[in-house]
């Protein structure tokens, strides 16, 4: 290892970047002896860039070169950029030595197309079956399969790598062929498949020899690009919300589309990045996950664009007055976390609560309900009756959206990150 | 008023709680030993930690709370909060009056206050995971320093010990000046009569490093700025989500 590293480090974690995903999250697993490391399940951050991205692993590429055109990245083979290459010991020096200094969790490797998906596929499997064998490497690894890989590449993948990802980036099969000529949704939705089936398989031969080998343990996660195609928010949370049918599936990542090639006119010219539409999609998302809303709920044909002034939620109740107001005291679990202002944990909380007595709103408050939203949708021991049917919809709107038109930076009011770790 | 002094262990909060039914007095304040009294009080009394009163207050506790509830106390504990000591005397009391345990009434006002103590010493304890760096001296030992708000390293042990079992390491605390070192076979805890300069800046000096420490540390330092997208740069949600004061010991926050 020597200083030219620095060099390729440099240029291969700025290509890699773009990629969203640096969750180490999915897989639990103590040390074991003569090995390095753990996997702590719930995933760390170590660390925040200036972007305030989570820096859980070694983001970097094997190679930036590549023989694809996709025009929305940055490696496309007709950019002149500087290009790299790591050789395995250096990647495998890289992963261990940041992670004895608890830089990182592990690594997530990617890497531009090299002579074909397959050859590609078989560097970067040959890697990590390294990094596991012989260096006894046991902290996380996610692996991007290579769009086009063959089933016996991705099998082979499973067995070492905690999480696999393939990256639809485009919602519509149209868009995607224009924009990546080379690729189509069999290559992207065929290795999904085998990551799958490997899940499945190996869950199943778990159940007769508890010492089969474990598939990807913590399933596989995929991204959309935001913004580089006329799709609408309907179109993107349709296909998550298909995709989290399917077993396996852990995350659905929306990346807002950076605009790394400007001379490219098949793409919009965008100032910048998309930012509060992602935040949005990402609320929407964890409302798909963890709040029991049904796609068609959030966004339908006739209502196919998130609003941007309000959240997922709250857009919903404002639509549907009729369910409110919700008695804290006696509603359902499920009817109490369609409150807006109160999430998954104050639900909770509140339903644990009230077996002891009634739940005031300054109780309500202390617990951490948002009342400044929640009060215009429930009635608990004592509010006073000044609900969103009597006050109507819009007038709600306008009171909870008043403060936003004092000039605010809009980035600084996406928390998306926080419980990214907590799938 | 009543007032209690107690030596401010465990033991002896627990030996308030045994005195106090023994004697059907309770205390109003719980006073460390040579703190300032209040103006006006009724009566005070000086309670002799037990270790035998403790035991039979904790094991009756631990017949009557859920594992969460001892975990509160015994977490919450650790945030050295100079009203952490009457609030627990309070739970306590709460949980033994009552016909079944309070842990989970969040209406209490002192069932609530402590869970949110408890949950800002777990935070604490999880930042520890996140923002702990290693620096490799040269005799093969990694060594890290913070100044953590609790007193959180001892809820950490078993994490590193899990993770970086094959290397020898000692963490250390600034602000409470004791550490640990694990040797490769058990984890012990360390203090320094005579402070090296680390000790008190936190940081290795190049002599006394590894020959490829500045190396690895150059090349995090790079990466940290390399994957940061410039055109989404956001110093705001960076330091709500990574706060200052953790900057000191990062390595790379160092210049
Ligand atoms: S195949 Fe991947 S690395 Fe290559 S141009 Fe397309 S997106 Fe970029």
């Amino acid at each position: 290892m020597n200083e030219s590293v620095l060099e390729k480090l440099k240029i291969l974690a700025e290509s890699a970047r773009y990629d969203v995903s640096c969750s180490s999250s999915g897989t639990s697993r103590p040390n074991r002896e003569g090995t390095i490391g753990s996997a702590a399940g719930w995933g760390i951050c170590h660390s925040f860039a200036e972007d305030g991205r989570c820096i859980s692993l070694l983001k970097v590429m094997l190679t930036n070169s590549c023989m694809y055109d996709c025009a929305y990245c940055i490696n496309r083979r007709s950019n002149d950029i500087p290009r790299a290459t790591l050789a395995v010991s250096e990647l495998v020096d890289l992963t261990i030595e940041f992670y004895r200094r608890n830089y990182i969790e592990g690594l997530f490797l990617s890497s531009g197309i090299v002579r074909s998906p397959d050859y590609t596929m078989e560097r970067l499997v040959r890697i990590v079956k390294d990094l596991r064998t012989v260096h006894r490497f046991n902290g996380y690894i996610h692996m991007k399969s290579i769009p086009g890989a063959g089933r016996e590449l991705v099998q082979e993948a499973g067995l070492y790598a905690d999480r696999l990802s393939v990256n639809i980036e485009i919602p519509k099969e149209e868009s995607l062929k224009m924009l990546a000529p080379e690729k189509d949704f069999q290559s992207v939705f065929a290795p999904m498949r085998y990551i799958r089936d490997g899940v499945l398989q190996s869950a199943e031969e778990r159940k007769r020899f508890r010492h089969a080998p474990r598939f990807a343990p913590a399933g596989q996660s995929t991204q959309m690009i935001i913004g580089a195609t006329p799709e609408t928010d309907n179109d993107i949370l349709r296909v998550s919300s298909a995709l989290y049918k399917r077993p396996t599936m852990k995350r659905v990542y929306y990346s807002g589309f950076v605009p790394v090639n400007g001379y490219d006119n098949r793409l919009p010219a965008l100032k910048q990045p998309p930012l509060v539409r992602e935040n949005r999609l990402y609320q929407a998302d964890w409302l798909l996950r963890f709040y029991q809303f049904k796609v068609e709920e959030i966004v339908d044909d006739s209502y196919p664009l998130l609003d941007l002034e309000v959240d997922p939620k709250l857009a919903w109740a404002l639509r549907h007055p009729e369910c409110f107001p919700v008695d804290i005291n006696r509603a359902d679990y499920e009817m109490i976390l369609r409150v807006p202002g109160i999430g998954v944990k104050s639900a909770k909380l509140i339903v644990a609560s009230r077996r002891y007595g009634r739940l005031s709103a300054e109780q309500l408050k202390k617990i951490g309900v948002v009342m400044k939203k929640a009060r215009y949708f429930i009635t608990c021991n004592e509010l006073p009756m000044l609900t969103v049917n009597e006050l109507k919809p819009e007038n709600v709107r306008r009171l909870l959206t008043q403060k936003k038109n004092r000039k605010q930076d809009d980035r600084q009011l996406i928390l998306l990150f926080r419980e990214q770790e907590q799938e | 008023m009543h007032i209690f002094i107690y030596d401010k262990t465990p033991e002896g909060l627990l030996t308030v709680v045994f005195d106090a039914y023994s004697r059907k007095i309770f205390p109003d304040l719980l006073l460390g030993e040579g703190e300032p009294l209040p103006l006006f009080h009724d009566e005070i009394y000086t309670v002799v930690t037990d270790e035998d009163k403790a035991n039979r207050v904790w094991n009756a506790l631990e017949k009557k709370l859920s594992k969460v509830a001892l975990s509160m106390i015994t977490v919450s504990w650790l945030s050295e909060l100079p009203e952490i000591g009457l609030l627990l005397f309070r739970y306590i009391r709460k949980n033994i009056d009552a016909p079944c345990a309070v842990e989970m009434n969040f209406g209490d006002p002192d069932v609530l206050e402590l869970s949110k103590i408890w949950k800002k010493v777990g935070q604490e304890k999880h930042r520890v995971q996140q923002f702990l760096r290693f620096q490799k001296a040269a005799d093969g030992t990694y060594f890290a320093a913070m100044e953590p708000l609790y007193n959180v390293l001892p809820l950490n042990i078993a994490f590193l010990k899990d993770r970086f079992a094959d290397q020898q390491w000692l963490v250390y605390d600034l602000k409470r000046e004791y550490g640990y070192y694990y040797d490769l076979h058990e984890v012990i805890e360390v203090r320094f009569p005579e402070k090296e300069p680390h000790l008190l800046s936190g940081l290795l000096s190049e002599d006394i490093m590894d020959k490829d420490e500045i190396l690895f540390q150059q090349l995090w330092k790079q990466y940290f700025k390399s994957i940061a997208v410039k055109e989404r740069i956001n110093p705001k949600l960076q330091r709500q989500f990574m706060p200052v004061r953790f900057w000191k010991y990062l390595t790379e926050k160092q210049g």
